[in-house]
């Protein structure tokens, strides 16, 4: 196995692109290494993530969270950043990359809307022309967010290909971005697709994780025990684990959605748990694990969380799951649902259902000792936008 | 059938290669392919369909879509091209995800088995290609790479080194699908490629007149889908109106 081959993790990630692509993702990788250490960038980077987004977000003790655990929950507040989820992080990061490189247009792919959402706001706050791809179906079940979008200027153009949700928005994403791939930056908002991406996108969102290190040597003076984040493509889970993964002392749990069950039909997984049981495939340009029929057809995913709905995952979680540095795990929609009803009433925190995912992990395993006595939980987005999706479970 | 061994039949006839893409599985495949082989085809490539074709437009990928739903798969594939018995050079079109379940051995096996002599991967570039072209060299099967009008310098070269049967040139950036024009950036790609390996133009070809301007600017061959692919989707009178296209088409080449 060869660490060392540029872009790659172990032997996942890599460039699975149309020959179109290639000059574009190079130019990116090279454009990348230009600027991400430039001082004039940081400083940019930084102005924006402070003043427009509201960085730093607090690391919470959760009192009453951690009475009924009998452990020391902390909850790092990416539901405060603006526009309630840790996605700007990234959006700002690659909106101003694209800006630096020259480029006149922003397209990226949504799922549920967030991601869209928070390249809208980049995309709006540089002054740059976005579109947004979105499934036709997605684009009926969550119509607030596609005006959200609208109304900062984003042109959100529906997907009716394939089963018309993200992973389609995607594929049109890209398709859009071979045709127009001269004057368009693709803002790809996980740490999924071919290199640089995974990278490019962990270090934006690292932010999250090079703060938790800081504020919990601040408040306990030593490293959590454990770390829990939610993963779908695993970008809020990345940059959260990323500044520790050095620190072997530290778990950290990856927990994915394990839906309504860990069984596929023909066609479809009846969860999104690609890390726990998916096999290795390449999908959106990189090496990883994907949920795949026998043939290598790809199956479509099932979560009640949107932003967790995907058959894929990013290559460099796969790869350190394979090498066990971080822990797979999955709880279900039951789960999650229940994990959502607790914090909101126990800590006046309404979270987002992919960040109920990490929660409810904390609630299955809490009594085993596995988490041992500091827990840090990253509280990847607030749960607002998915009032409507809690109320038709008629769950209170 | 090799495909270096077709091109130099043509050569010899003065003949610019006809070739043509269908999905297989979408309609009765078997009576599609005789048909576009007696309208002219001289390589006939055959696409294997994947759920998530990124480098194809709409039309290819309703095609794919029905083909799926019928139920093709690549075991059902090798088997049905096997059957085919055909004396042209076969080529399967797919995408890296079902070679790699497959195992890239038993795939380039299963191709040299059945009949097929070239294969090309859309979403499979030179720099990830070594593992795959190694089993094609052993075998006797060619590797096609696509050269892009973004592609240029270090990466043509390596690709104008690499690639065997021919060159698919792209002729424009954007997806497969049909147009009415030759962009104007076809002629640029083919003068900027040099090379002694056959060149062979797609994406967007869909007359005679298309092909013979592609054919007069430099190109040995023409590759057309789309155009066979909406005569296949509307139903009416495929295997003549198939035959006929591809009649029109090669006719032009000469």
């Amino acid at each position: 196995m060869n660490k060392k081959q540029k872009g790659k993790f172990g032997r996942f990630g890599g460039q699975f692109v149309p020959e179109v692509l290639m000059p574009a993702v190079k130019e990116l990788e090279q454009e990348y290494e230009r600027f991400r250490d430039d001082p004039e960038f940081k400083q940019e980077l930084d102005y924006y993530l402070k003043d427009f987004a509201g960085r730093p977000t607090p690391l919470y003790h959760a009192r009453r969270l951690s009475e009924k655990y009998g452990i020391k929950v902390y909850l790092k507040r990416e539901d405060l950043v603006h526009g309630g989820a840790h996605k700007l992080n990234n959006t700002l990061g690659q909106a101003l990359l694209a800006k630096y490189m020259g480029k006149r247009r922003l397209i990226a792919e949504t799922g549920a809307g967030q991601h869209g959402t928070a390249t809208a706001m980049a995309g709006a706050n540089l002054g740059i022309a976005t579109e947004v791809y979105m499934g036709a179906k997605d684009m009926q079940r969550q119509r607030m967010n596609v005006y959200r979008m609208e109304l900062m200027g984003t042109k959100v153009i529906p997907v009716t290909s394939g089963s018309q949700t993200l992973k389609d928005a995607i594929n049109e994403a890209l398709r859009d971005w071979v045709s127009n791939v001269e004057d368009t930056h693709y803002l790809i908002g996980s740490v999924v697709g071919p290199h640089p991406y995974p990278t490019i996108v962990r270090d934006f969102q690292s932010v999250i994780g090079n703060e938790v290190k800081q504020q919990i040597m601040e408040k306990e003076g030593r490293l959590p025990d454990s770390i829990i984040a939610c993963t779908g493509g695993g970008s809020n889970a990345i940059g959260t684990f990323y500044p520790f993964i050095a620190d072997t002392e530290v778990k950290l749990f990856a927990v994915e959605a394990g839906g309504s069950g860990m069984e596929s039909t023909d066609k479809a997984a009846l969860h999104s748990a690609s890390l726990c049981v998916g096999e290795e495939g390449v999908l959106h340009g990189a090496r990883t694990k994907i949920l795949q029929d026998p043939y290598g057809q790809i199956l479509e995913s099932h979560s009640i969380s949107a932003g967790l709905d995907y058959s894929g995952v990013g290559p460099e979680l796969a790869y350190l799951a394979e090498t066990g540095r971080i822990k797979p795990a999955n709880t279900s929609d039951d789960e999650a649902l229940a994990a959502f009803h607790e914090l909101s009433r126990m800590e006046g925190i309404i979270p987002a259902l992919e960040s109920s995912h990490a929660l409810a992990y904390l609630a299955k395993v809490a009594g085993s000792g596995e988490l041992g006595e500091i827990v840090v939980i990253n509280l990847s987005g607030r749960g607002d936008k998915d009032l409507e999706t809690v109320l038709e479970k008629g769950a209170l | 059938m090799r495909i270096s061994d077709k091109f130099d039949e043509l050569k010899i006839n003065g003949d610019g290669a006809l070739i043509a893409y269908v999905c297989a599985g979408d309609g009765d495949t078997t009576g599609i392919v005789h048909a576009l082989i007696r309208g002219g085809a001289d390589i006939v490539e055959l696409g294997l369909p994947f759920s998530d074709p990124i480098a194809d437009g709409p039309t290819i990928q309703a095609s794919i879509e029905r083909a799926l739903d019928a139920g093709m798969n690549p075991d059902r594939y090798f088997e049905m091209v096997k059957g085919l018995g055909v004396d042209v050079p076969l080529v399967v079109m797919t995408y890296y995800n079902l070679i790699f379940k497959r195992g890239l051995e038993r795939f380039v096996k299963d191709c040299k088995d059945s009949g097929i002599t070239g294969v090309i991967v859309p979403d499979l570039p030179p720099e990830e290609s070594g593992e795959l072209g190694g089993y094609c060299e052993g075998n006797g099967v060619d590797l096609i790479f696509l050269i892009a009008p973004t592609t240029t310098g270090g990466r043509l070269e390596d690709i104008l080194k690499r690639g065997t049967g021919f060159l698919y040139l792209v002729s424009r950036l954007g997806v497969t699908g049909a147009r009415d024009d030759v962009a104007g950036s076809t002629k640029e790609v083919l003068d900027r490629v040099k090379t002694d390996k056959p060149k062979a133009v797609g994406f967007g070809i869909s007359s005679g007149e298309q092909a013979a301007e592609i054919i007069k600017g430099g190109a040995q061959g023409v590759i057309v889908g789309s155009a066979f692919v909406d005569i296949i989707a509307s139903g009416q009178d495929v295997v003549r109106r198939l035959e006929a296209l591809a009649r029109e088409i090669k006719s032009s080449l000469g």
